[in-house]
């Protein structure tokens, strides 16, 4: 299952569909260095919304993302964690420590602007 | 209540990680979980299979719907045949781990569940077995 990624000016958006195996989140951690590299950008939004489950694994592979792609100077937001996979996360011990997330799309596009602009 | 029958998922690759905790999820749902307690259990049930791929490379993950004296609930168990755990004490305590990961894969499991018990033998294989109960 391939996770679109869209170009939206200098930001990048990845929208999970559907449930994901580790070797499809390994080839989204691929695309998205890629096109980071590749169209220069300077955000990226990865949208979790439809995940039902996030363990260790996809906590450790999102992680991977914003840090690769902060050593390109570009800033990360994970959104629409849903309540229940947070919940299950804190339990299982999962953090996503120097991960920005924010509730949805708007609210993640607002936070990467604030960065582009300086403000954060 | 209709009669459920187990379910045996064959895990050999990251891919039935995912049908196993889809499976395990919608067995929650039938049984009268809420959707955050079903969201516990299928989060058990991948870090469970994924621990079969990575140690194991295949093994099986069964689950099935207990009652026991007006108490529902679900019980899930991962074995495989694997190279076994020499020292259990350690896997079982946050932060270990020898593949790399996170090291938080059982004890975490053990948080999500009302239950966890582990039995391991050396070259003979590992058996996890978990249950949750409705509240």
């Amino acid at each position: 299952m391939e996770v679109p990624i869209l170009k939206q000016g200098r930001f990048l958006i990845a929208t999970i569909q559907a449930a994901l195996s580790d070797a499809d989140l390994l080839q989204l951690r691929r695309a998205l260095i890629d096109k980071v590299i590749h169209f220069r950008s300077n955000g990226v939004i990865i949208d979790v919304t439809a995940l039902d489950v996030m363990d260790s694994f996809a906590t450790r592979t999102l992680r991977d993302i914003t840090n690769m792609i902060r050593l390109r100077g570009a800033g990360t937001v994970i959104v629409g964690i849903q309540p229940e996979v947070a919940f299950a996360m804190v339990q299982l011990g999962l953090t996503m420590e120097g991960v920005a997330t924010a509730l949805d799309l708007e609210e993640g596009l607002a936070h990467l602007q604030q960065r582009a602009t300086g403000k954060i | 209540m209709p009669v459920l029958q187990d379910i045996v998922v064959a895990i050999r690759s990251d891919g039935d990680i995912v049908a196993a905790r889809q499976q395990g999820r919608s067995l929650a749902a039938a049984i009268g979980f809420t959707a955050t307690d079903a969201t516990l259990i299928a989060t058990s049930i991948s870090e469970l299979a994924r621990n079969i791929v990575l140690y194991a490379g295949q093994g099986e993950v069964m689950m099935r719907r207990v009652e026991v004296s007006h108490r529902k609930g679900i019980v899930i168990c991962a074995r495989d045949k694997g190279p076994g755990i020499r020292r259990i004490d350690d896997v079982l305590r946050d932060g270990y781990s020898t593949s790399g990961g996170l090291g938080l894969g059982l004890p975490g499991v053990k948080r999500l569940m009302d239950e966890f018990a582990i039995e391991s033998e050396l070259r003979q294989g590992t058996m996890v077995t978990v249950k949750k109960w409705l509240k």
